[in-house]
């Protein structure tokens, strides 16, 4: 099991574990983690998973395609560590992983 | 305005012989159904024609109608599909299903791709934004509180024209600090800008330009007014002052303003009327909501699917492409039929029901998905989650007393009318 980090724009946490190969969206979304929409189901159709990514974890993940891109276009809150976290699978590697919600999703 | 269109590829009129009203979708040849005609819209019987291509021909081509030829995608997976492939399925050069009059359009992002859809849109989202929206809230609140508490109680009236209309419109005014008193004015252009000529809005497409002319005339002195005092909460005075949008030219001032008054008007009218019918259809949903007022924000999003409030959006594909099987030529029209894929019961279980309490209630079709998803989407949430705190707040029930009428439209689905009596809460 792979453990996540959600903090919210208070500054609360919860922590949840999730199996390696889903999605943080999903790993959000089972977990009751609120603040995470995920209107489409995750297809990155939608831009209501946005999540700012901690600093340490950015360079961690695979980079983001053209489509995720144009997607988070879509958030007026976009920061440099916004990401949208259906597009991130959790893996080993991203244990610990933390990442903390916007007050609002587009 | 004549009895004959100057066409016949442009004949939407009631009792034109592409209309389907009366017939029995099951006991014609499946090629023959044409969902493009307003009549069975507005007489409430396209759910058996929607069900027939579901099951059918999920893509369906309609060879001949009013409209010309055209695709329909009927299953929410084919929509999702479409809906997010600009590449293939462009909305240009328009996002409805009828091409003619193109010098009467003016350029707003819905009807453009990327690159440039990306970068107007980017200048305006912001005023929609929740973190905007957050400051309107008291004010929406109030001005929904006045006109529910001016209401008569225990006589009939329409529930359209007092409450749906009245909101939206203030509203609307609200959110462009328009001179409340000339607050009509918003309903009527949002309303010339879509209707079919000859409908009862506009007589002529020369007409529509003329409300065209006159909704840009008095949206220019109202920049003026605004681009000269402090910045306010305002769209126009954020559209005025913000540094990608002060030199925004004529028309693409008048094409964005015309995209927030209509997406933001007759959507949000027939979602707030809907509400209203549905929980009058399915009244144990109502007793729900009565025992349970924290049930507000997923009902909103329940009657928003319900009721679909725009029932397709176009595109046209660029490229000969496949979808489903069925191979689409580049230059063919596709119609995404949001209102069909709502129904769609390998994704939403029993759909033609509507469920305040329902699972997964956000993952509807509704507000489209994709690069050009609703933009509004959390105003119009917002709106009517205070709209139904405020009236379950007051009454116990809004009793629909008549059958509503419908608008003679396959692309705008709602109401013009809605008989009701309210019953006041007691204690």
């Amino acid at each position: 099991m792979v453990k996540v980090l959600f903090k919210d724009h208070t500054g609360s946490e919860q922590s949840v574990e999730a199996a390696a190969g889903v999605s943080v969206m999903q790993a959000a979304v089972t977990n009751g983690v609120p603040g995470i929409d995920a209107d489409c189901g995750g297809s990155c159709s939608c831009a209501t998973c946005h999540v700012y990514v901690d600093e340490a974890w950015v360079g961690k993940l695979a980079a983001m395609d053209a489509n995720e891109d144009a997607m988070l276009g879509l958030s007026s809150d976009r920061r440099e560590n916004s990401r949208l976290c259906c597009q991130i699978t959790l893996s080993a590697e991203l244990d610990g992983l933390t990442v903390t919600t916007p007050e609002f999703q587009f | 305005m004549s009895d004959t269109p100057a066409t016949p590829e442009l004949d939407r009129r009631p009792e034109s012989k592409w209309s389907m009203v009366g017939k029995d979708p099951y006991a014609m040849p499946i090629e023959k159904i044409d969902l493009a005609h307003p009549g069975i819209w507005k007489e409430n019987e396209f759910l058996p024609f929607l069900k027939r291509l579901r099951e059918e021909a999920p893509v369906h081509y309609c060879a001949e109608s009013a409209t010309g030829p055209y695709w329909s995608v009927m299953k929410y997976k084919d929509i999702m599909e479409v809906d997010t492939s600009p590449h293939i399925y462009s909305s240009e050069p328009t996002i409805g299903i009828v091409d003619a009059f193109e010098e009467f359009t003016v350029p707003s992002f819905i009807s453009m791709d990327p690159p440039k859809h990306d970068e107007q849109r980017r200048v305006v989202q912001g005023v929609v934004a929740p973190s905007n929206l957050k400051n309107l809230e008291g004010l929406i609140r109030s001005r929904a509180a006045a006109i529910l508490d001016g209401l008569p109680i225990g006589e009939e009236f329409d529930w359209v024209e007092r409450v749906s209309i009245e909101l939206t419109t203030q509203m609307l005014a609200t959110l462009f600090d328009f001179p409340f008193e000339d607050r009509h004015k918003l309903t009527f252009w949002s309303d010339a800008a879509t209707a079919i000529p000859g409908g009862g809005i506009v007589n002529s497409n020369e007409e529509r330009w003329e409300a065209m002319q006159d909704c840009l005339a008095t949206f220019t002195r109202l920049w003026n007014e605004r681009v000269n005092a402090e910045p306010g909460n305002d769209l126009i005075s954020m559209l005025s002052h913000g540094e990608a949008t002060k030199n925004m030219p004529p028309m693409e001032y008048l094409g964005n303003i015309l995209l927030l008054i209509v997406g933001g008007n007759d959507t949000t009218r027939n979602s707030i009327s809907g509400g209203v019918l549905a929980l009058n259809q399915f009244p144990e949903e109502y007793d729900k909501l009565r025992a349970d007022r924290s049930l507000i924000p997923n009902m909103v999003s329940e009657i928003i699917r319900w009721q679909t409030p725009l029932a397709y959006m176009r595109r046209t594909a660029k490229v000969d492409t496949e979808l489903n099987g069925q191979k689409i030529k580049k230059g063919e029209k596709v119609i995404m039929w949001y209102a069909s894929g709502n129904q769609d019961d390998e994704v939403i279980e029993n759909p033609e029901r509507l469920i305040i309490d329902r699972p997964n209630a956000r993952q509807h079709l509704s507000f489209g998905f994709g690069l050009h998803r609703c933009m509004g989407n959390r105003l119009a949430e917002m709106q009517l989650r205070i709209v139904w705190e405020e009236i379950m707040d007051r009454f116990e029930h809004i009793e629909v007393v008549g059958e509503p009428e419908r608008i003679y439209s396959s692309f705008v689905k709602g109401y013009s009318k809605l008989p009701v009596i309210l019953h006041p809460k007691t204690a």
